[in-house]
């Protein structure tokens, strides 16, 4: 079948890399990402796994990521190539019901126990199954090259992956469900994070970093979990200010009045470029050094930051972490989470969540396959060009 | 003797006239047949011997004893100085405060008063430097009291040194220095750059506290000020003389010393300035070119260096002592000399060439509020009478408008920029949703008490000084301004004088009449 396919080609993403910085365009073609005829993908070891034809896939930051080189070498031990990315799936199994997949290859798709029953595919604490089991090393659907990804006709599901979309949910929101369900979880992160030792619990403040899809979700999700909470967003482009005002946010402001912004909200001093107090919880969507110096900075004494979306290698002066004891924590992905006691699988959160934003919203442009050039630069420059999600549409090819 | 001030009609053999634009200038011709420049007098010709004026002036005060009498061996005596405001550009030394303070210092040491505390009036200003402190009172005052703590600046956020006097028939309460307050004698030494400044205003505004101060700091009072520079029709100047009387009624004995100075601005190689441009020799032309060459390449921090580290030659043209409000009367006559030009009407658009310098920004940067606080604040409100442009007509200014704050003497400047006024420029709502929460916030509270910061509230008075102008004129333009930061504030950006007068013909048609403030110098039209 036609896919696009990523090989290990340690020159063009070297040179990928370097064009990424000047020319977004010509690192997409640069990139070890193809447009190939490739053999379609053996069904995998084991029971429960289905064919699901891709409508439409979107493109993550993680995705740009890994295609220009700029992802980390933690996960070369992830991954295995070539594989077929696309893990931002709403597909439609054999029978016609149309679906979202949980696109970690957890512990059921690879043949090993579950950590308890009913667990999601990324909860538990050990990591072993990511390269264990029937099939090869990979986080996610998209990421391994035993299952085939969202940016081609079709590819091996697990049952453990599959969300029904229901019938009034159309496909332009369905697709940002994955990202969502991102977004709810470090929100939900977050917010378990203000509730001990920190004054001003009652309307806790929470500073959000970035606005791309993530950290407008991000916004969405700490406006629908912590309805008392006073949210103060960095945006950098007029399109995603009005996003995150429209979200939830009560105050907008460019990164580099954000600081400024979170010690009015909290009546902080400035002590040098920290605040005496700050943000109750940051989410940083961002991810590079400067954005998580800032998030360590503005966030109170015993707060918390959380990382959302990938970040890459980042150079950090850790002194202010250790002073203000900032927790610093990970969201990655998503999986179950305990809602007033109960287990609530983060899919299920986001899914209603993106029917409280409208989240088709979001979906900028969408290309097919053979456009991938330019769907990728566009991608890879979304904020500047006044876009937010872009994805490859499929349906046409089935 | 100096030429008066006086219109000049603009024909086609009028040359390019000159504008300030910050740190910069720019030459722009105005439309030939209904165009109109309003010159100031020529400088005035300074006292002769200005430390003996001062001594006659405190041996023969108006409506008081003599300061002589006034002094006895065990009483406190508290001398209160305008602060950095005064004078722009800052006065070659020895500046009038220096000359005042050290005689009335004379005195107090003939009479064998040892309790005598000097306090910079600062009300909500930033504190003054030490060489700032130094440059207006000399090394020997500064030295003698600095040290043993008996020199220093007013502190409006001091709850145990403010007290109230008492209140106004209309509930403004008088809360000031409880130093001031307990002293038997308060002498104020005041110089007086324009009719605006001195009377009660001095000591009712300068050693007030912020609550005091928001009886008349207030869009009301601002929008209801007719104008700034005439006491009489201003809102704001019947609040502070109501707090006068309970001054006089209630608190301490006042001995008031004001002064003039000339219009003396700017010593060489900038003389050219202060002349009128038909009168320019091949040697100011060839000056005003090379300056301004020089300006446009230099980086705006050093051109902005060079004009602050500009001691002006100003002279002193007066001085009077004595009971507030008399001594006030005597410097308005003597202020209004020097600077009153009668003008024939009002004109559909008036231009301003806005310097590099305000009030606020003494030894700092002009940020974009401090250009609206000048150009609508002050240069607008240089009339008696009504206003030089008519109501709904345009108001032009020229200055970059940088977004460029100064973070030690601005920081709630930044903040009123990003947050206050991204969501309102209306002074009466932003003072009723925002301005509490700037003026109790802790750390501006911290900065202006321990630093050189301005209290928070202060880019809310610079926003209310400009309400009457904002409400008066229909548009508000100013040319070569950051695009964004001038519509950030309301105003519309043209790149050039010819773009903003087709911008403005929007408003005042095609043919609109255009009258011309020539700055510098100083000049209040009385608009007939």
């Amino acid at each position: 079948m036609k896919a696009l396919q990523v090989r290990h080609n340690v020159r063009r993403f070297g040179a990928a890399r370097l064009l990424s910085v000047t020319s977004p365009r010509t690192s997409a073609r640069i990139a070890p990402v193809d447009l190939r005829n490739v053999e379609d993908p053996a069904e995998p070891s084991g029971s429960g796994w289905v064919k699901v034809r891709n409508r439409l896939a979107g493109i993550c930051g993680s995705d740009i990521a890994l295609i220009d080189g700029h992802a980390s070498t933690y996960f070369e031990d992830f991954v295995s190539f070539p594989f077929i990315p696309g893990h931002e799936i709403v597909g439609e199994l054999e029978n016609g019901e149309r679906v979202v997949i949980e696109p970690v290859l957890g512990h059921a798709a690879r043949g090993s126990v579950p950590p308890w029953d009913g667990a999601a595919p990324a909860d538990g604490d050990d990591y072993a199954h990511l390269v264990r089991g029937h099939l090869k090393p990979g986080i996610q659907t998209g990421f391994c090259c035993s299952t085939g990804g969202g940016w081609a006709r079709w590819f091996w599901a697990h049952e453990s992956q599959l969300h029904t979309v229901p019938d009034e949910m159309s496909d332009e929101r369905a697709v940002l469900v994955e990202p969502l369900a991102g977004s709810v979880h470090a929100a939900l992160i977050a917010a378990q994070h203000t509730n001990h030792h920190l004054t001003d619990r009652d309307s806790p403040i929470f500073a959000v970093l970035g606005a791309g899809t993530m950290g407008l979700g991000a916004i969405a999700a700490i406006r629908g979990a912590v309805p008392n909470a006073r949210i103060i967003a960095g945006a950098r482009y007029p399109h995603q200010m009005r996003f995150a005002k429209g979200f939830g946010a009560d105050v907008v402001a460019p990164g580099d009045e954000v600081s400024r912004a979170v010690r009015r909200m909290s009546g902080a001093h400035r002590i040098g470029a920290s605040l005496s107090s700050g943000a109750h919880a940051t989410i940083n969507a961002v991810g590079d050094s400067a954005s998580l110096a800032l998030s360590i900075n503005i966030t109170r004494p015993r707060g918390a930051t959380v990382l959302l979306g990938m970040p890459g290698e980042s150079k950090l002066d850790l002194t202010p972490l250790w002073h203000r004891e900032v927790a610093l924590l990970g969201a990655y992905t998503y999986g179950t989470e305990q809602i007033e006691g109960n287990d609530v699988r983060t899919f299920d959160l986001a899914m209603a969540l993106a029917n409280t934003i409208e989240a088709e919203r979001l979906l900028s442009a969408t290309y097919r396959l053979d456009q991938h050039v330019e769907a990728l630069a566009h991608a890879a420059s979304a904020g500047r060009r006044g876009a937010v999600k872009i994805a490859f549409d499929v349906r046409e090819d089935q | 003797m100096p030429r008066p001030g006086f219109v000049l009609d603009v024909d086609r053999s009028t040359p390019p006239m000159l504008f300030w634009h910050g740190e910069k200038f720019s030459l722009e011709r105005l439309p030939a047949d209904r165009s109109r420049v309003i010159y100031p007098a020529e400088s005035f010709p300074g006292l002769t011997d200005p430390q003996a004026a001062i001594r006659d002036a405190l041996e023969h005060p108006l409506d008081m004893e003599p300061l002589r009498a006034l002094l006895h061996a065990d009483m406190k005596l508290t001398i209160c100085f305008d602060d950095a405001s005064l004078s722009l550009p800052k006065m070659r030394r020895p500046d009038s405060r220096q000359r005042i303070i050290e005689a009335v210092l004379d005195l107090a040491a003939e009479a064998g008063v040892d309790d005598v505390h000097i306090i910079a009036a600062l009300g909500l200003h930033r504190r003054m430097h030490d060489y700032e402190l130094r440059h207006v009172l000399g090394g020997r005052i500064f030295d003698a009291f600095a040290p043993n703590g008996t020199l220093y600046q007013h502190d409006a956020e001091d709850p145990e040194n403010l007290t109230v006097l008492g209140e106004t028939d209309q509930g403004e309460v008088l809360e000031i220095n409880k130093r001031v307050a307990d002293s038997d004698l308060v002498v104020y030494a005041n110089v007086n750059q324009v009719a605006m400044d001195g009377g009660w205003k001095s000591l009712v505004t300068g050693v007030a506290s912020y609550r005091c101060l928001s009886y008349h700091h207030n869009p009301e009072s601002l929008q209801n000020t007719r104008s700034l520079m005439d006491r009489h029709h201003s809102a704001l100047h019947h609040s502070i003389w109501r707090l006068g009387k309970v001054l006089r009624d209630n608190g301490p004995k006042v001995f008031q010393i004001e002064s003039t100075v000339n219009t003396d601005a700017f010593p060489s190689p900038f003389e050219f300035l202060s002349k009128r441009e038909w009168e320019w020799t091949a040697r100011d032309r060839m000056t005003y070119l090379a300056t301004a060459k020089t300006l446009d390449r230099l980086p705006r921090r050093a051109a902005r260096k060079i004009f602050h580290g500009i001691e002006a030659p100003y002279a002193m043209t007066g001085v009077h002592a004595g009971f507030t409000e008399s001594v006030h009367e005597r410097t308005l006559e003597d202020v209004y000399r020097q600077h009153i030009v009668e003008v024939e009407g009002q004109t559909d658009i008036l231009t301003l060439g806005v310097p590099f310098i305000s009030p606020y920004n003494p030894e700092s940067i002009m940020n974009p509020i401090l250009v609206m606080c000048m150009g609508l604040g002050y240069m607008f409100n240089m009339y008696r009478n009504k206003p030089l442009v008519r109501e709904g007509g345009v108001i032009i200014m020229t200055h970059p408008t940088y977004r460029d704050f100064h973070p030690v003497h601005h920081p709630s400047y930044i903040d009123f920029f990003d947050e206050v006024l991204s969501d309102t420029t209306d002074p009466a709502v932003m003072s009723e949703k925002w301005e509490k929460r700037y003026a109790e916030d802790e750390w501006y509270r911290h900065l202006y008490r321990t630093g050189n910061a301005y209290h928070g509230v202060h880019p809310f008075y610079a926003w209310y000084w400009g309400a009457h102008g904002q409400q008066w004129a229909g548009k508000v333009i100013i040319v070569g301004g950051d695009p964004t930061a001038v519509r950030r504030m309301g105003f519309t950006p043209a790149s050039t004088m010819d773009d903003a007068f087709e911008l403005a013909s929007d408003v005042v048609g095609r043919s609109p009449s255009i009258t011309h403030l020539h700055v510098p110098s100083v000049l209040v039209a009385d608009v007939k």
